[in-house]
């Protein structure tokens, strides 16, 4: 009796789960479903965001054309593209760099530098953008997707964190015995500890190439020519510079988003493994 | 590795120069002003040019360049000439222009201050090694090569090679612009005072004044800086835990034992991660405008975005709502990952002693996720303090709210502090200095609520516990 009455409890609360399930999914798949829905429909430009299914409605890749051929999405794309993977190389050495001196090393400054890097980073950036902009004035440098790059490299040490949170849990013996062998230290750097910290690595590789793909603050302070945009920016602009561009180019928008969004996500897909896994070691242990 | 001896205290710097000048040889007093002379007279010949040359550039950047500045920084105002050829020379601030420029004053005073700082750094070790040659001398052994010089840079003192070129990333694009930002706190830097046309000077604490006292009634800076500070805090705590805990929950539903296709589920949430931030917001925002998709299907004219109503209360409840949307497929994620983790054992100890799924939910792996979450926790709500994307791009801080919010702050309803602060710095009546203060406020905020969490957690001390 009693097992069977536990087995119908079960059975009921799992389809309970299963309907809260489906419900938050629809829910969460929604936006994302009118996105991609917008960005193939083509009907003419008016009344194209507040009527769901229009009559006359087509759907079709006209968006994708006018993307690539009426604006500059293209070019927007290829700045990203040379941005981003320019300081995500740069931020990946750098945040290895200081969180394996910070983690494995034992110097005298190390806990004053580690105490210093956790202040600088409380401030918050915004603060400082309108001076970061003067200082790349002073060196000849708004306008050129080179400040875009030092900007968003020249803080990456102050996100060291994560990653020497995973540094701090790889095991001494190893290195200790290979510095027995008469193995320096940049080559317990590279031989050992980098091939051991691969997923931290692509944590860190993706989540520095991302950012330059979602911010636009920076890039609408610093830049100012179109061809020098970033897709963010470029996006940014299209809906909300003029009064009427929202009607005209919601559906550009939506398309350009699809794009951006698809590249993201198959960097997400292969990489997800390696994802998780960075952040549940580096981000979170007692 | 072993451990590094400490040397002694933390006056030991300047002791260690004062008997490196007391007891050294000539070289090493030479050294005091002709730098590398300690290491040249030895045999170290790249130290010591390095050292030489780094003197030079010093002085020479000094005398052509920095010590204008830093002489103007310190005479007590931020320049006193006028230019007298605004209107040929608008907007070009770095043109030589005959007048002061109190902007150009404080920020290459602040760049040659930190290089001062730094060629202090350089010039005691060039002193030190200077030092350290004599001792070796004394002690009748040889001085150390370039190539001994050049492992050590690779072993014992690997730390340099490695933290050089970040640092220096660090101190141009944030410890240069954050010293700069704090001392234009002090200034009357503002849309009255702005260089080349004005000059700006300093005011002490006025600007923390405006922002603190409250005499200005209702519609003064600090009423506004009340009501803005109150509504940050509420954002952020909602923010967070709602965040959280809705993510704990799907995560708790998604790794139920029994629910079939945990994969599907998991990633149907995490979808939502891969539309950048930006895109979803704005598309979020298009479909709650008034005009919008959301309101043509419901068939109804509510303005979710900028309702004023009942301290506009819409808005507020929208963006959270919102901001549930793009957050809980973060926490979905770690959350899952650490309830895989938890111990079976305590499951079956608990069902041993026949608790129900509520009481193991609450007795069990509530207490463990907070525990190991309470640092994740603290980080979200000070980054949720500092949550610029999602309120500027929904409702952009509005909606304006005339009755409680004067004009002179150009505070909003939903305004954050930091969204406030990007508004007086971009607006075109820019108020830097109250501006300036507003982050140091935030800063103080973040670093109370981390440095809590910081000590809490005294993951500093236990940086070794998982090897």
């Amino acid at each position: 009796m009693t097992v069977t009455l536990s087995k119908i409890r079960k059975n009921a609360s799992n389809i309970l789960v299963y309907a809260v399930l489906s419900v938050l999914g629809i829910l969460w798949v929604l936006p994302i479903a009118y996105l991609v829905y917008t960005a193939f429909r083509v009907t003419p430009s008016t009344g194209i965001i507040n009527t769901l299914f229009p009559s006359g409605l087509r759907l079709g890749i006209g968006n994708f054309t006018r993307l690539f051929g009426d604006t500059m999405f293209s070019k927007w794309l290829a700045n990203t593209l040379l941005v981003s993977v320019c300081s995500c190389a740069l931020s990946t050495a750098f945040i290895l760099m200081v969180s394996y001196a910070l983690s494995r090393l034992r110097f005298r400054l190390r806990k004053p530098i580690m105490n210093i890097l956790l202040v600088l980073g409380m401030f918050p950036g915004f603060m400082s953008m309108i001076a970061v902009y003067f200082i790349l004035k002073a060196m000849g440098l708004t306008n050129s997707l080179l400040a875009l790059i030092l900007v968003y490299s020249g803080s990456a040490a102050l996100s060291y964190y994560i990653c020497k949170g995973f540094f701090d849990t790889v095991p001494r013996a190893m290195e200790e015995a290979a510095i027995l062998d008469g193995a320096s230290q940049p080559v317990v750097f590279w031989k050992i500890i980098l091939p051991m910290a691969k997923p931290i690595i692509v944590y860190t590789v993706l989540t520095s190439f991302i950012s330059p793909w979602c911010d636009f603050i920076f890039v609408n302070t610093i830049i100012s020519d179109r061809d020098k945009y970033t897709v963010s920016l470029g996006l940014y602009k299209m809906i909300n510079a003029e009064k009427n561009s929202f009607n005209d180019n919601f559906t550009v928008f939506c398309a350009g988003a699809f794009v951006v969004g698809g590249i993201i996500v198959s960097l997400f897909m292969s990489m997800q493994r390696y994802y998780v896994e960075g952040v549940t070691s580096g981000a979170v242990k007692g | 590795m072993g451990m590094k001896k400490r040397t002694g205290s933390k006056c030991g710097f300047f002791s260690e120069i004062v008997t490196a000048f007391r007891k050294g040889s000539a070289y090493t007093k030479l050294s005091f002003l002709v730098m590398g002379a300690g290491q040249l007279a030895r045999g170290q010949i790249v130290k010591g040019v390095a050292y030489l040359l780094a003197e030079l550039a010093f002085v020479g950047f000094m005398v052509f360049f920095g010590g204008y500045y830093i002489g103007h920084l310190f005479s007590g105002n931020l320049g006193t000439k006028l230019s007298g050829e605004i209107w040929n020379e608008e907007l070009q601030i770095f043109e030589k222009i005959r007048g002061d420029n109190s902007f150009l004053i404080l920020l290459y005073g602040v760049a040659s201050l930190l290089l001062i700082a730094l060629f202090i750094v350089v010039w005691v070790s060039n002193i030190k090694g200077s030092y350290q040659n004599d001792k070796k001398i004394a002690a009748g052994e040889k001085v150390t090569s370039f190539r001994e010089d050049w492992n050590t840079l690779l072993n014992e003192k690997f730390h340099f090679p490695l933290l050089t070129l970040p640092f220096l990333g660090l101190l141009v694009f944030t410890v240069m612009p954050l010293v700069f930002m704090v001392l234009i706190a002090f200034t009357n830097y503002d849309y009255a005072h702005t260089p080349p046309g004005k000059l700006f000077d300093w005011v002490g604490f006025a600007n923390f004044k405006t922002l603190f006292s409250l005499s200005g009634g209702t519609t003064g800076f600090a009423f506004v800086f009340l009501r803005v500070l109150a509504w940050t805090f509420i954002w952020a705590f909602f923010a967070t835990f709602t965040n959280y805990f809705l993510g704990l929950v799907i995560a708790l539903m998604i790794n139920k034992k029994g629910i079939k296709l945990k994969m599907l589920w998991r990633t149907l949430f995490v979808l939502a991660i891969a539309v950048p931030q930006f895109v979803t917001l704005l598309l979020m925002q298009k479909i709650l405008d008034g005009d919008g998709i959301l309101n043509k299907i419901l068939g109804t004219n509510i303005l979710w975005l900028t309702d004023q109503r009942y301290l506009s209360l819409l808005p507020r409840v929208m963006i959270i709502l919102v901001n549930i949307w793009i957050g809980v497929p973060y926490t979905l994620l770690m959350c899952s990952g650490i309830l895989m983790n938890i111990p079976a054992d305590y499951y079956e100890a608990a069902r041993i002693d026949g608790a129900s799924p509520a009481r193991i939910f609450f007795n069990v792996t509530l207490p463990y996720m907070l525990h190991i979450t309470t640092p994740y926790l603290i980080t979200q709500f000070v980054g949720n303090i500092n949550n610029f994307n999602v309120i500027w791009l929904l409702t952009g801080g509005g909606p304006v709210d005339n009755l409680h919010y004067g004009g002179g702050s150009q505070a909003q309803s939903t305004d954050l502090l930091v969204t406030w602060l990007y508004r007086l710095t971009t607006d075109r009546n820019p108020q830097y200095n109250v501006a300036s203060v507003i982050g140091i406020v935030i800063f103080v905020i973040s670093a109370t609520l981390s440095l809590i969490t910081y000590n809490k957690t005294s993951s500093a001390k236990r940086e070794d516990a998982f090897q």
